[in-house]
């Protein structure tokens, strides 16, 4: 396939879109309460079983389906944090580590016993179709990605800058004690926080899997593509884990192009190192 | 100005961990009082208010704001019910700008209605807040952030305001021009306790002042009865 850039550039940037959507979360709660979540990676997948069951079962669509999973996956943060996270972050620093760790062990395998260890994958007719740009292909399911990804993003900054709830959110992220004497309940804005940016993550679930086919141990790797978008985009910042997301998924793209897929991973890695050798604190990290 | 309490605060210990920091502390806030809390680093100035916060909980002794028992209140009940607190060190929100800054201390339901009416209030009290709304906090100077804070915490609608270390690392014109602006408040029906280092000026600015010393009230008067006093003259203005 000769010359024609145009196929990875697009699938680059169409892919970066779902991969910023699958990171939004974790820089969201790392943002606000410098949490690492480990379990984000399973949780988002819990969104695609939830999705996939949906479908399954009742044979509900699944953009349709995210009435039902949003508000799972949100309460679910929610208590997460406030019975679980809350707790530990009393303990040690590193306690919220090792139960976010628990919590994705707890969900890979709870998926495991109930839907087998075998690959699925969430299909509708729009999902499996593919749109043209000239004489090119590419499927319709990755613009869906990009589209709601972009959406998404747009809709968490209008929400942290416009709302009151938003700013508290933004304020006690940049001093707890400052916030608590504005008036603003810490120890209920947390749990929000957390509650909001697993809406971010069961969006991501459907949608990764109307994309790709997914198990039980898929968290795992969309953990660490996660967090190399996160590194670099930079913590803290919504549009820095958008343009992270982008250049991850062109570095994936044209390295795949000029190099064969096998070398697609190394190089996303290699610039997530030297993104940390040379910016620690990503590109449009504070 | 009357002689009616607003907040008592009644023979309060307050620990850090398992460190005494405040001992049987009675302390009297009257309406509409301009009031300085003096002492060293040490004396638990701080500590007081952050425990009137209710950032910090006494393990004895009650505290009363108009009459109601807030000593074991969360923090954000305590901002709700019109006690605002300015903390030491300018903690403005580093990477907001100035207006969201000053958006947030309308965060208290009961000040939402009014954000509108304070945010022209605050503007008038301090014009360069104004000027520089659209700036990033971080970049403002140190009395620009001072005023940020004071306005913020006007936009809250407190009754009574509680000002820790103001005039740390700032000019002394700048120090006088906010306590002018403190002076305005002050008269808009507003209650002050403000926190100092500063013997001099503390008396100078206030009605009335306690003096801690090592978590214990040492001395308390009006700024006449003070000035007076043999161990406030040799200790502090070297007579």
């Amino acid at each position: 396939m000769g010359g024609d850039l145009v196929t990875p550039l697009v699938m680059g940037i169409l892919l970066g879109g779902l991969y910023a959507l699958i990171a939004l979360g974790l820089s969201m709660v790392f943002g606000v309460m410098r949490l690492i979540n480990l379990a984000h990676g399973d949780l988002v997948i819990l969104g695609s079983y939830l999705s996939y069951s949906l479908l399954k079962y009742l044979g509900m669509d699944p953009i349709l389906s995210l009435v039902i999973t949003i508000p799972i996956l949100f309460g679910l943060g929610f208590l997460i944090q406030q019975y679980l996270m809350r707790r530990a972050f009393a303990i040690s620093s590193e306690a919220p580590l090792i139960i976010a760790f628990g919590i994705a062990l707890i969900i890979q395998n709870s998926v495991q016993i109930q839907f087998s260890p075998l690959q699925v994958g969430i299909s509708t007719a729009y999902s499996m179709a593919s749109f043209n740009i000239g004489s090119m292909q590419f499927p319709v399911s990755y613009l869906l990605d990009f589209l709601v990804a972009l959406i998404v993003m747009l809709a968490f900054r209008e929400f942290l800058k416009r709302t009151y709830l938003g700013r508290a959110i933004t304020a006690a992220s940049q001093d707890k004690k400052a916030a608590q004497l504005m008036g603003i309940n810490t120890g209920l804005i947390y749990g929000l926080a957390f509650a909001i940016a697993m809406i971010s993550a069961a969006i991501a679930g459907t949608f990764l899997g109307m994309t790709f086919p997914f198990t039980p141990t898929s968290g795992t790797q969309f953990l660490i593509i996660a967090f190399g978008v996160v590194i670099i985009g930079g913590l803290g910042s919504l549009l820095g884990t958008f343009i992270g997301g982008l250049i991850l998924g062109l570095v994936q793209t044209f390295s795949g192009y000029f190099l064969g897929s096998a070398a697609q991973m190394l190089f996303v890695f290699l610039t997530v190192l030297v993104v940390l050798a040379i910016r620690p604190q990503g590109l449009f990290g504070k | 100005m009357g002689q009616e309490a607003l907040l008592e605060i009644e023979k309060i210990d307050v620990f850090h961990g398992s460190f005494q920091a405040l001992w049987d502390i009675t302390v009297e806030v009257r309406k509409e009082e301009m009031l300085a809390l003096i002492g060293a680093n040490t004396a638990g100035k701080s500590t007081l208010l952050d425990t009137i916060s209710g950032l910090l909980h006494p393990a004895r002794g009650k505290i009363r704001f108009n009459g109601q028992d807030i000593t074991q209140m969360e923090p954000h009940r305590i901002v709700d019910l019109g006690i605002t607190q300015i903390p030491e060190g300018r903690r403005i929100f580093p990477e907001m700008t100035v207006l969201a800054n000053l958006m947030i201390g309308s965060y208290p339901r009961r000040a939402r209605a009014n954000s509108e009416k304070n945010l022209k209030t605050v503007y008038q009290l301090f014009p360069k807040l104004k000027e520089r709304k659209s700036q990033i906090a971080k970049t403002l100077s140190g009395g620009e952030q001072q005023m940020l804070v004071i306005g913020r915490g006007l936009m809250s609608e407190p009754r009574l305001m509680l000002i820790d270390e103001m005039s740390l690392g700032l000019a002394p014109i700048v120090v006088n021009e906010i306590f002018k602006t403190l002076k305005t408040i002050r008269e808009s029906g507003i209650t002050i306790l403000f926190v100092e280092q500063n013997v001099r000026k503390s008396i100078q600015e206030s009605d009335r002042a306690y003096i801690l010393e090592n978590g214990k009230v040492a001395l308390c008067g009006t700024s006449a009865e003070l000035c007076e006093e043999e161990r406030v003259k040799k200790a502090y203005f070297g007579i």
